[in-house]
């Protein structure tokens, strides 16, 4: 098993799945001889050429509203936004047209689309680079959401994605894309979408989070081992939508503790979903209060590093939330 | 493609029936007498509907009455082609019931009953997908279908598939940032897109001059590199040429707007009361317009149909309706347990 980068797993699932299928294209703002805006699709347009890797113009309504075009007459397209902040003119055509294709002809028509969406910060990118948008599709049925966290995962998930007969928002947290690397097998295979994974076994915390956080909430754990306070389990929930409710709850049960991490705003984010889930389906085995550290309710994080810092959930602030939990 | 050029006739203004002509190339009589029942029928099933809503019994209606013409001849062309795939909108009646189905389907997607063939009654009528004739509207948000479509041409080009896409939109529709995405994104790979604009002169309420500072929508196809022509919509055979010109130019050269000036006879939906906005005299007006009258004068005066052939095809037309309205009336709408079904494709 090589060691690769998430953009390196990113490149190559798309890589293998336009070699595997010939309905596999991909379409974005500079995803041709640029390579991407992050190079996901570096040398694809050698390979594949301009029919199967198409620069589009910069206008991502259009890149949605084709690319689900495209999927009506059985192709399965990759649009690609460049960043998750520029995707808000693409929403009509996702979430108002795509996540409804399947319920609104009562399943005579599908939309295999793989939508890949650069999201997420600490990265300096201010206001319109830093977004974390996932809540929105989070709320939307007829979508998948995914957001792997390791290079094994991204690329297991991306093929699935692809393969898979119905809209997906595939989000790549960017300060992953050459930070985090990990093995990454030659031969061919996918993950299940839709299938959380215990990255950490422990006994007396549950911590729940995805993407990039879930790095974070590692080392936190590893923190409080040390520290001797806690075995803290990490569930990375690697697919938001649709949520492994049953590996969440299996944890919680478990440890009768759980701490919820995202990036995203706290108000109305993925941990308000699962803190519901546990106080639902799990009230009688809980010890203590659900606990949450995210991103603050404010538009996402500013440019000026202090400002980012401040808004950013990190390893100390992930090891605190934790240490209070198992003191209570 | 021959006379390529823009015209600027004012809304359909100037734009006479000119019934003393050959048949064009390619039609024979027993066409005309063909889309002459489909019309027939349309517009008797068009009334009908409304009728139902003033009972209760069909919750919305978009009428397509001053369309038919229009919708008839571009679904002519495209039949008399073989090849072609449809992005209607939501006043497109004409073109859904025209392409295949039955009264009696048309009428159990307006009483959202269960057999609708579009969604089964989870939209509004006639919206969804009817894929054995090859149409598609996903939704009833104007302009959505427009990048759709030039998708659906450009997958078809990937597979050296040689279909025509006609996408239809109203001038409403025209003022949508999508519509202008779209046709960029067509002109600029020259699929075989044509982009077909309704042209009713309103967006519900709201009036042409004040949708757009210029009088005619094909002009702005020069600005995408392709052109854009000027049809009177409110007759059959002058859509069915042009739409065939259109088809022909779009397979060997690119996409093609069509802007077919038409009236729209009745209120926006049977939830619009036009007289807030519309002059009588207008209205009266409009109704002078009607294609169904002129496609009927058309066809008697030229000797296709005398008016006793035309009285027998409207009373089989209002026996298919009645029978159509009596059969969806006494059909069950979806079980309830149908609400979680197909949210994931499997």
């Amino acid at each position: 098993m090589a060691v690769k980068s998430v953009i390196e797993a990113v490149r190559e699932a798309m890589r293998e799945e336009m070699q595997r299928d010939e309905h596999v294209f991909v379409m974005g703002e500079d995803v041709g001889w640029r390579g991407g805006v992050f190079l996901a699709t570096q040398g694809f347009i050698e390979e594949f050429g301009p029919e199967r890797v198409i620069d589009t113009p910069l206008a991502e309504a259009s890149i949605m509203g084709i690319a689900l075009g495209a999927s009506f007459r059985g192709m399965r397209p990759i649009p690609e936004v460049e960043f998750a902040d520029f995707l808000w003119p693409a929403v009509n055509q996702l979430i108002g047209e795509a996540a409804r294709v399947c319920y609104g002809s009562d399943g005579s028509l599908n939309a295999p689309v793989t939508i890949r969406i650069p999201y997420g910060g600490g990265i300096r990118g201010g206001l319109f680079h830093s977004q974390n948008v996932e809540a929105y599709f989070f709320h939307t049925p007829g979508l998948k959401v995914i957001a792997p966290a390791t290079p094994y995962d991204a690329k297991g998930l991306l093929k699935s994605a692809i393969r898979d007969n119905n809209p997906v928002v595939f989000l790549e947290h960017k300060k992953t894309y050459r930070l985090v690397r990990g093995d990454v097998p030659e031969e061919d295979y996918v993950l299940p979408i839709g299938k959380a994974e215990v990255k950490r076994p422990g006994q007396n915390i549950t911590v729940v989070s995805y993407g990039l956080m879930v790095h974070y909430c590692l080392e936190a754990a590893e923190l409080l081992a040390a520290e001797g306070v806690a075995q803290v389990e990490v569930v990375d929930l690697r697919t938001l939508k649709p949520l492994d409710t049953e590996t969440v709850l299996e944890s919680v049960k478990k440890t009768g503790k759980l701490l919820i991490v995202h990036e995203d705003n706290i108000t109305g984010g993925i941990g308000s979903e699962i803190a519901a889930l546990a106080a639902d389906q799990a009230f009688d085995y809980l010890d203590a209060p659900i606990g949450r550290v995210c991103g603050p309710d404010v538009p996402t994080m500013p440019f000026a590093q202090t400002l980012e810092d401040a808004y950013m959930p990190n390893t100390q602030k992930i090891a605190q939330a934790l240490r209070n939990l198992a003191a209570y | 493609m021959t006379q390529l050029t823009n015209q600027t006739d004012g809304h359909a203004d100037g734009i006479a029936a000119d019934i003393s002509r050959q048949l064009p190339q390619g039609i024979t009589p027993e066409d005309l007498v063909d889309f002459y029942r489909r019309m027939v029928t349309i517009r008797t099933i068009d009334e009908r509907i409304w009728m139902m809503n003033r009972q209760g019994k069909v919750p919305i209606a978009a009428s397509g009455q001053g369309h038919e013409a229009a919708q008839l001849g571009s679904l002519l062309a495209a039949e008399k082609d073989g090849n072609c795939f449809f992005f209607p909108y939501y006043r497109d009646l004409s073109l859904k019931m025209g392409a295949g189905l039955t009264p009696t389907q048309v009428m159990l997607s307006f009483m959202g009953k269960e057999g609708d063939p579009y969604s089964n009654a989870r939209q509004f009528p006639l919206q969804g997908a009817d894929l054995e004739h090859n149409v598609i509207q996903t939704s009833n948000v104007v302009a959505a279908q427009l990048t759709q479509a030039v998708g659906y041409a450009l997958a078809c080009k990937m597979l050296g598939d040689d279909k025509v896409i006609f996408v239809y939109f109203g001038d409403g529709a025209s003022s949508q940032g999508e519509t202008h995405e779209a046709m960029n994104f067509a002109g600029v790979h020259k699929l075989p897109v044509v982009f077909v604009c309704e042209n009713n002169a309103y967006a519900i309420s709201v009036p042409q001059r004040m949708q757009m500072a210029i009088g005619d929508v094909a002009n702005r196809a020069e600005g995408y590199g392709f052109p854009g022509l000027i049809v009177d919509g409110l007759d059959l055979l002058a859509s069915y040429e042009a739409c065939r010109e259109a088809i022909n130019h779009a397979r060997r050269e690119g996409p093609v707007m069509l802007e077919m000036k038409l009236e729209r006879l009745m209120p926006h939906t049977t939830d619009d009361d036009d007289s807030r906005y519309r002059p009588k005299e207008e209205i009266d007006a409009v109704r002078e317009k009607d294609p169904v009258a002129a496609f009927s004068s058309f066809m008697l005066e030229q000797g296709y149909l005398t008016e006793e052939q035309q009285e027998e095809i409207r009373a089989q037309a209002r026996r298919a309706v009645n029978e159509a309205t009596d059969a969806a009336d006494a059909a069950l709408p979806p079980d309830a347990s149908d609400l979680h079904k197909n949210v994931y494709a499997p």
